[in-house]
C-alpha cells in the first residue's frame, strides 16, 4: 500500500493515512473533498455491491492515483425480511472484516445507511483486538434533523466520533459533535 | 420569460406531476407571471401535457445526468423533499417550493425540508396545498442558505489523527 507522506508540511513520512468511506455518495464526496488530499491518502471508497453508480461517481471525482473503489455485499435491502437480513448482514460483515483487515485504515469516515455499519464495526474490532490505531468517524446525514439514522444509533456509543449537522440533535444525543452544516 | 422547473428526483412522484400540471395550478402560475414550465418526471407513469396550457408552455423529460442547467435557468423550482434536490436548488440560489410526498412512509427526507422552511430558506407544502402556496408566496421573504463550511470538520480529524 502506498505511503501518504507529506513532505511539504513536514509530517513524518511513515504517516500512512488510509481512509475508508461508505454510504450516501454525494455527502461522502463533499466530506472527503474537505480533507487535505496530501495528508489523507491513499483513499479507499467502499460502496454496497449493486450501487455501482455511486462508486463510479466517487472515482470520477477522485483524480489522485491513491483512490480506489471496493464493494461489499449489501447488508440489508429495503423490505427484506428479518430472518434473511440476519444472513445477509453476516455475509456483509465477513466481507467488511476482510476488507478492513487488508486495508488497515487509519481513518474510517462513514455516513449514511447500511454498508457503513459493518465497515465501522470491523475497524473497531481491529482497534480493540489488535490495538491498531484507527479512528472511526460517523457523519450523520444532513437529512437527519430530529433523530439519528439506524446506522447512527448503532454507532452512537461505539464510534470515536458521531458528528451531526443540526444542533437540535445534541439535546437528544449529548455525545455527538456539532460543527455546523458540513455539506 | 419567467420559468418554473419541476423535479421529482430519481424515483417518481406522479401526484406532484399531475398537481403541478393541473389547469388550476398552471392558471395560478400564469397569473404570477410564469410562462414556461420544464418538468423532470423520473420513472413516473403520468406524462404531462406538452404545449401551451393556460398560458404556460410546458415541456418535460424523464432524467438527465445533471439537472444543474435546468435549475440555473429557472426562476422558481418546485421539487420533492429529497435532500439532494433541496440543497442543490438552494446552493444555486433558486427560489424553492418543496412538496412532500405524503404517501411515503418513514419520510425522514421531509425533516430537512421542514427545518430549512423553518429557517425561511424555502416554502414547504403538500400537493393539496400547492396551489394556495403558489398563489400566496412572497419570494422576496426567502433567505439565502449560507454555504456549508467543512473546515472545522477537517481540522477536527487532523487533530484526532495527530496531524496538527
Amino acid at each position: 500500500m502506498a505511503l501518504g507522506s507529506d513532505a511539504e508540511c513536514g509530517e513524518d513520512c511513515t504517516d500512512n493515512e488510509s481512509s475508508l468511506g461508505g454510504g450516501h455518495t454525494s455527502e461522502m464526496l463533499s466530506l472527503a473533498a474537505a480533507l487535505d488530499r496530501r495528508r489523507f491518502c491513499p483513499r479507499v471508497y467502499v460502496a454496497a455491491a449493486g450501487d455501482s453508480l455511486s462508486g463510479e461517481r466517487a472515482l470520477r471525482t477522485e483524480e489522485e492515483d491513491g483512490a480506489r473503489l471496493e464493494t461489499i455485499p449489501r447488508s440489508r435491502r429495503v423490505g427484506q425480511s428479518w430472518v434473511s437480513s440476519v444472513w445477509t448482514t453476516a455475509v456483509a460483515m465477513l466481507a467488511a472484516l476482510r476488507l478492513v483487515f487488508t486495508v488497515r485504515p487509519r481513518l474510517v469516515l462513514a455516513n449514511g445507511p447500511g454498508t457503513c455499519v459493518p465497515v465501522c464495526l470491523s475497524a473497531l474490532l481491529m482497534k480493540w483486538l489488535l490495538w491498531r490505531p484507527v479512528h472511526v468517524t460517523f457523519v450523520e446525514s444532513v437529512c437527519r434533523v430530529r433523530s439519528l439514522s439506524l446506522s447512527g444509533q448503532i454507532l452512537y456509543r461505539l464510534a470515536d466520533d458521531v458528528i451531526v449537522q443540526w444542533p437540535e440533535l445534541l439535546q437528544r444525543y449529548p455525545r455527538a459533535l456539532y460543527m455546523g452544516r458540513l455539506v | 420569460m419567467a420559468r418554473v422547473f419541476v423535479t421529482v428526483g430519481t424515483t417518481e412522484f406522479d401526484k406532484l406531476v399531475r398537481t403541478v400540471t393541473s389547469t388550476d395550478v398552471l392558471r395560478t402560475l400564469s397569473s404570477r407571471g410564469y410562462r414556461e414550465m420544464v418538468l423532470q418526471i423520473g420513472a413516473g407513469k403520468t406524462e404531462p401535457p406538452t404545449g401551451t396550457v393556460e398560458g404556460v408552455a410546458v415541456r418535460w423529460f424523464r432524467s438527465k445526468p445533471s439537472i444543474a442547467e435546468d435549475m440555473a435557468a429557472a426562476d422558481l423550482v418546485i421539487g420533492h423533499a429529497g435532500a439532494g434536490t433541496c440543497l442543490e436548488a438552494l446552493r444555486a440560489g433558486r427560489a424553492l417550493v418543496v412538496v412532500t410526498n405524503t404517501t411515503l412512509m418513514d419520510n425522514h427526507q421531509a425533516e430537512l425540508a421542514g427545518r430549512l422552511a423553518a429557517d425561511g430558506h424555502l416554502l414547504h407544502c403538500v400537493c393539496e396545498t400547492l396551489r394556495d402556496t403558489l398563489a400566496e408566496m412572497d419570494l422576496s421573504q426567502l433567505r439565502p442558505l449560507p454555504p456549508a463550511d467543512p473546515t472545522p470538520f477537517a481540522e477536527h480529524l487532523e487533530r484526532r489523527l495527530g496531524l496538527r
